[in-house]
């Protein structure tokens, strides 16, 4: 006896359900990947920020850049470096304070 | 309830028949769908994990750092303001900080130079002594395995023992580091003794902060402050849906994906109008012919919307979101190599799937329905 294409059809469909619950559970169980470490070092070294793109400094550490970063060497000087699409100026650049010159 | 679950499964096994005649057209369709819903779970997960990582990473950063500004550009800031915020009310401790960057000629790479703070025990170095990351071991080869020779600007040659390597479980904070003495760092860029790079503050009670801030802003005039929570909020902007490249690669996949449903929403082929005009003519009602149109449009965004998910989460998590790299690591040449805590969350997925199954079986729908209610002689024509 020949499998219905529809029995066939809802096994996979089930079986890619399976996987995917099986993703969330993966996803909550899964160990920290050292998550402690590099948390302990931020603590211990005061780092603020992660090393993700190094090949700017406004980009290396985003929340340390200052406030004209991207074309700060002249006012023509557009952003050449790839990461420096990717990262945003950080968002409390744009929040004045009261008695800090920003 | 049977009976209505057997009919159900009749129209499917119809379905998926009609679809088998037009099997290669089908298959292209599939891993179309299947490879937008790749790309764009592909980059949620990854970003959502790397603002979880920092959330969490960065939670014990410094919890402000005080800049001195010059021009609008971040200067060197004068040893005089220490105790000046030190005796600031609410600040429990204020000390100097000094990092920098260093361009290593040898390999083209850029490293975060760095004095470990006082209070950090474990990372104390002596002159002459240097802490490397794991990105400096990968891309640059030591001296008999434990030297490393840096030339200085002004071309003086630096002949540093490492201590210690930074394990590679912190790559993703650390793999450019390079820790160093005060004197060695001073020296190497001949910096006076009197000035650090920007002071960072240890605060008694957090929301003091904006008083503090206040403070701070009026006795150390030109200066800006940091705080932790401003880094925080940095990071959580980071690879959200409305920026840069980012929102370039999810726009290119979503009107990629409208003209993909626009076009099959525009128009029916030649062939499955005549196959609903003659179901029609065999006696089939409306509701059959929308609800086998239903299961087709259904399975197949269910399907490549599973396996887009699943995909895109081994790629995320399991290979480190190789695709991604060339396009974060830029023209950097040390780029961490990292492992991201799995990270899924149910709205995020809700979200995804929204705006994607939903639009594709209504687009499917539509057309469908359009020709189902027409008289069958006039379709078949």
């Amino acid at each position: 006896m020949s499998i219905r294409p529809s029995s066939l059809m809802i096994g996979t469909l089930l079986l890619l359900g399976a996987a995917v619950l099986a993703l969330f559970v993966h996803a909550y169980s899964s160990t920290d990947n050292g998550l402690a470490a590099r948390a302990r070092l931020v603590g211990q070294l005061g780092l603020t920020d992660l090393a993700l793109f190094t090949e700017a400094r406004y980009t290396r550490h985003p929340s340390q850049a200052d406030l004209h970063s991207a074309f700060q060497d002249h006012p023509m000087s557009l952003d050449h470096f790839p990461s420096g699409s990717l990262v945003s100026p950080p968002r409390h650049n744009f929040a004045p304070r009261t008695g800090v010159q920003q | 309830m049977n009976t209505s679950f057997a009919r159900q499964r009749y129209l499917m096994d119809f379905t998926l028949h009609s679809m088998l005649r037009r099997k290669g057209r089908n298959l292209v369709l599939f891993t179309v769908y299947c490879l937008v819903i790749f790309i764009l779970a592909s980059v949620m997960f990854f970003g959502q994990a790397i603002r979880q990582e920092a959330k969490t990473v960065l939670a014990d950063a410094p919890e402000a750092t005080v800049q001195n500004l010059v021009m609008g550009r971040h200067a060197l800031i004068n040893a005089k303001w220490v105790p000046v915020l030190q005796n600031v009310r609410g600040v429990r401790h204020a000390e100097g900080r000094l990092w920098g960057y260093y361009y290593d000629t040898v390999n083209g790479a850029n490293y975060t130079v760095m004095v470990p703070p006082s209070k950090d025990a474990e990372h104390q170095l002596q002159p002459g002594e240097v802490i490397i990351g794991p990105g400096i071991v990968a891309n640059r080869s030591l001296i008999r395995d434990k030297y490393l020779f840096l030339r200085a600007n002004y071309g003086e040659i630096f002949r540093l023992k490492v201590k210690d390597r930074l394990s590679s479980d912190s790559a993703l904070v650390s793999a450019d580091l390079l820790l160093m003495s005060e004197p060695d760092f001073r020296k190497f860029f001949q910096l006076p003794d009197n000035v650090f790079t920007d002071i960072g503050l240890t605060i008694r009670n957090e929301r003091e902060i904006p008083t503090i801030i206040g403070k701070i802003g009026v006795r150390v005039p030109g200066s800006r402050v940091v705080t932790r929570s401003d880094i925080l909020r940095t990071y959580q902007s980071i690879f959200s849906w409305r920026e840069g490249l980012l929102l370039a690669l999810l726009g290119a996949s979503i009107v990629a994906f409208v003209i993909f449903a626009f076009d099959k929403a525009a128009g029916l082929s030649g062939e499955e109008r005549r196959e609903i005009g003659i179901l029609k003519a065999i006696g089939w009602e409306t509701s059959d012919v929308l609800a086998m149109k239903f299961w087709e449009g259904a399975l197949v965004s269910a399907g490549a919307f599973l396996l887009g998910l699943v995909l895109a989460y081994g790629h995320v998590f399991f290979f480190q979101a190789g695709l991604l790299e060339q396009v974060l690591k830029g023209w950097a040449v040390i780029y961490p190599d990292f492992h991201l805590k799995p990270h899924i969350e149910v709205l995020q997925v809700v979200t995804l799937a929204f705006f994607t199954v939903v639009p594709y079986t209504a687009a499917t729908i539509i057309p469908i329905w359009r020709a189902a209610v027409t008289d069958p002689d006039a379709v078949m024509r």
